[in-house]
């Protein structure tokens, strides 16, 4: 494993508060964008350079760095979705929760009865603060498309923890990067465009109607 | 072993490319049914093979799932029960090709032919899976393409209910064989289904064996877990019915007999509880096959009771293995396995009878039956032949393993200790009793639904179904009685599975095979006799044909029958009803005659199961009630969905770190 995964680690750290802190969509947007492509070169740098790894990192930075962003962008403009983001809670707590979730990630990293060669890395801490933003993102954002971008953010998370079993486990992140696919067809296409014909709007809130 | 994972392999190629030409019908069906009868044929030469007196055969296949693997065994007794999957599983197909067609109005095909083949080929990996992820796997395979087939006519209500029972029913079933499966992996330390010698404390064999009795027994349909099985077999198309009931309920007894196996041998309590269970479970669904107005359900309550009759042979042979008595376990056993192979031949070839009774009326309703024999003679016979060896009457093949059964509950009475004879006198007397019970229900069957006068215009226009579905029965005709004049060639053929399930030196199947002798002879002696009687009786209207005059059926000497004179099926049914208890009798409501010139008069009866009724309805109500006050949880927000799962994500890791990781 190569020193410099720490500090690219790191960056997706910092990247989750960029997604939390930021009110703008395409702010968002980007940020998970970026997020993803990291983690493209992170499965370079944890494997250094085998093929299957090479293979994972040029798919993940295709999927997340690239083609998914640009549908996100793109369902954007066809829905004509206003550009905030319109939190339930607002940027500061927000900023603070994920604060809370980094510290508790550590805390509990360190519990656990980890391989050998991941004692004292970032990647499981990393990993969990990243499935919490995620969360967090899901359960505070009020708009389809945030939630989408929230989803992606966990997804990246699940990615980072699978990023470090890639060759004990491929099945795993094999999973992984078609969860990413399920992302991009079953969130975008069916939720995004039906809610705003069903609904003329994207809240998803106002699903609530469905309920029983 | 190769065979079977190319047979396997070849169903569900089959399977996908009928799915992918599901934009043709008549295509899709051949390709699904000739891919079936293709790959079953591997599948059965394999198992044949096997049961031949090949050394048991193991193979492992890597399977990149977390602590999964694919073992696959095959030794005699899943060599037994793969090969009427193969058999019955071939023929049914060549039977549903031309009955899906007339049954699809309109419907693709596709996807029933791919869950056909799918079924056929979980089936045949649950009979020979020893690793616990791959047997689970099978299994929930087995039920939910089963579940697409019970469901082909989901345009109908009582067919969606149908498949909700199932679906819920297969559900329950699997969470228990997966606690089943997770203490026997807690205990043994591996997720391999073989024997490891590793002595099992007796608690844990107790609870492994009671969790295997549910699980397994659900699917079996073993009372009070039969509710599903007379709702899935009718709402399924008729041929899919024959492969359930014939063979897809034996493996649940499979499951049983292969755990008690896996815990080293079985103990007494555990064998008299089986024999308990056979018994009750056998006259609770012959009393239910006497009365239903469904054709098809009063066929699965039948197999209801055959699947007793197995089980108590199971039970028999688990008792003489723990006992100590190894007579009263070959017999058992014996007789055990050949009902199964029995019931597969003969249970398959009325509900393939019963199918081209729905083919020709389009309804299962006896009260709408009637004078199907002289409409549709070749295919009304094979349906009367089937059930006549379903009855269990010689000299059909149904009567032979009940007869082992019978020897072996005689073995136990006389040669047991102080008290024994007591049970097994009793056990005899309610085997007598539902055999009586079971030749009433098909005479019942046979009677409303072949001869007599037509109750309806449908049954007036009823035709003979089409030479494929005519030859597949006809194939399951001739194996009933094959079955009834060999029975001992059949014993020799699967001499292994009954050495291995009775826990006695192989020469002990000679001894059954030399008290079959006798009952081969006497059924060769009594065809003689009938097929004679046949044609003397042919030779006689011949002669008479035209001397006497012929008259309607029940005329009685009225001028004008109508076919309502007839006895309905109902009415037949109160031979069978009259002395059951209140609580289990059939809901009627009478609306009687009044007055000197009454108006209105009416009858309405309801064949449901009380079980159901009773028991699990009022259950799961007063569930749905309580839960009902969860309902404040239900806002119907996203967002607060997502914080429930990491609101229990949270809880789930702080339980952990605080408890801290144990073991490896």
């Amino acid at each position: 494993m190569s020193s410099a995964v720490d500090p690219v680690l790191v960056l997706v750290l910092l990247l989750n508060f960029y997604v939390v802190g930021t009110s703008r969509l395409h702010a968002v947007i980007n940020g998970v964008a970026l997020q993803g492509a990291v983690l493209g070169v992170l499965a370079l740098l944890v494997h250094s350079g085998s093929v299957l790894s090479v293979l994972v990192a040029l798919a993940t930075i295709l999927l997340k760095g690239l083609l998914m962003p640009m549908m996100l962008r793109r369902a954007m403009r066809e829905a004509s979705i206003r550009r905030e983001v319109e939190p339930f809670i607002d940027y500061v707590p927000s900023l603070l929760a994920v604060a809370v979730a980094t510290g508790a990630s550590f805390a509990f990293a360190r519990r656990l009865p980890l391989a050998p060669q991941h004692v004292g890395s970032l990647l499981v801490p990393a990993s969990l603060a990243t499935v919490g933003t995620g969360f967090l993102v899901l359960a505070t954002r009020r708009k389809a498309i945030t939630q989408a971008a929230g989803y992606v953010v966990l997804e990246n998370g699940v990615f980072v923890l699978g990023v470090g079993l890639l060759e004990a486990m491929p099945f795993l992140v094999e999973v992984g990067v078609l969860l990413d696919l399920f992302v991009a067809i079953f969130v975008m296409g069916i939720i995004i465009y039906q809610v705003n014909r069903e609904f003329a709007s994207l809240d998803t809130a106002r699903l609530s109607n469905l309920k029983e | 072993m190769k065979e079977l994972i190319v047979a396997v392999l070849v169903l569900v190629a089959g399977g996908v490319l009928a799915a992918l030409l599901s934009r043709w019908p008549r295509l899709a069906s051949t390709v699904g049914a000739t891919t079936a009868v293709a790959g079953s044929t591997i599948g059965a030469v394999f198992a044949a093979r096997m049961l031949g007196g090949q050394a048991p055969a193991r193979v492992e296949i890597a399977w990149n799932v977390p602590a999964g693997a694919i073992v696959l065994g095959c030794d005699a007794v899943s060599a037994f029960f793969l090969l009427p999957v193969f058999v019955l599983g071939a023929i049914a197909a060549v039977y549903g090709r031309d009955y899906l067609l007339h049954e699809a109005h309109g419907k693709s095909l596709g996807v029933p032919w791919a869950a056909y083949c799918v079924l056929l080929a979980s089936m045949a990996l649950v009979a020979t899976a020893r690793h616990a992820i791959a047997f689970l796997v099978a299994w929930e395979l087995m039920s939910l393409s089963s579940w697409v087939l019970v469901t082909f006519e989901h345009e109908r209500a009582e067919v969606r209910r149908a498949g909700w029972v199932y679906l819920i029913a297969a559900h329950v079933g699997v969470a228990a064989l997966t606690a089943a499966f997770l203490l026997w992996g807690a205990t043994t330390g591996t997720l391999l289904l073989e024997s490891t010698g590793f002595a099992l404390p007796a608690n844990a064999r107790t609870a492994l064996l009671l969790l295997a009795l549910a699980g397994f027994g659900l699917k079996a349909g073993l009372f009070p877990l039969h509710v599903w099985l007379p709702e899935a077999h009718a709402a399924a198309p008729s041929h899919v019915s024959a492969v359930m009931s014939g063979v897809m309920v034996k493996l649940g007894v499979y499951g049983i007999v292969r755990m008690t196996m896996l815990v080293g041998g079985p103990p007494a309590w555990f064998a008299r509880a089986l024999l308990l269970l056979g018994l009750v479970t056998a006259i609770y669904g012959v009393v239910f096959a006497t009365h239903q107005r469904d054709l098809k359900r009063a066929l699965a309550y039948s197999s209801v009771e055959n699947v007793g009759l197995v089980v108590v042979g199971v039970g028999l042979a688990m008792l003489g293995h723990a006992t100590g008595r190894p007579t009263l376990a070959v017999l058992g056993a014996a007789g055990a396995l050949l009902h199964v192979w029995n019931h597969a031949a003969m249970k398959g070839l009325a509900f393939l009878g019963a199918g081209a009774v729905v083919h020709a009326t389009g309804t299962r309703d006896l009260e709408r039956l009637g004078g199907l024999l002289r409409r549709m003679p070749v295919s009304g016979a094979l349906f009367g032949l089937g059930a006549v060896a379903v009855a269990g009457l010689p000299p059909l093949n149904g009567f032979v393993g009940e007869w082992l059964l019978y020897r072996s509950l005689i073995d136990g009475a006389i040669g047991g200790g102080a008290g024994a004879p007591l049970g097994f006198t009793f056990a005899i007397g309610a085997l007598s009793a539902v055999g009586v019970l079971a030749a009433l229900a098909f005479v019942r069957l046979c009677s409303i639904a072949l001869l007599g006068a037509p109750r309806s215009p449908e049954a007036a226009k009823a035709h003979e179904p089409t030479p494929l579905m005519v030859g597949s029965m006809a194939v399951l005709g001739l194996a009933c009685i094959a079955g009834s004049v060999a029975p001992g060639a059949l014993v020799r053929a699967f001499g292994a599975a009954t050495v291995s399930l009775a826990g006695v030196a192989p020469a002990m199947n000679g001894d059954v095979r030399a008290a079959l002798v006798p009952i081969g002879v006497a059924d060769v002696i009594l065809w003689i006799t009938c097929v004679a009687g046949v044609l003397v009786a042919a030779r006689v209207a011949r002669r008479a044909r035209g001397r006497g005059a012929e008259q309607e059926t029940w005329g009685c000497g009225y001028a004008a029958p109508t076919a309502r004179m007839q006895y309905t099926a109902r009415g037949f049914a109160e031979l069978a009803t009259g002395f059951l208890p209140r609580r289990v009798q059939p809901h009627v409501e009478i609306a009687r005659p009044r007055g000197l010139f009454p108006a209105r008069a009416g009858f309405v009866s309801r064949d449901e199961d009380p079980v159901t009724r009773d028991v699990y309805e009022r259950v799961l109500e007063g569930l749905a009630d309580r839960f009902a006050r969860l309902r404040w949880l239900q806002q119907g927000v996203v967002h607060l969905y997502v914080l429930y799962v990491f609101l229990a994500v949270v809880a789930a890791l702080t339980w952990v770190s605080m408890r801290g990781w144990g073991g490896p």
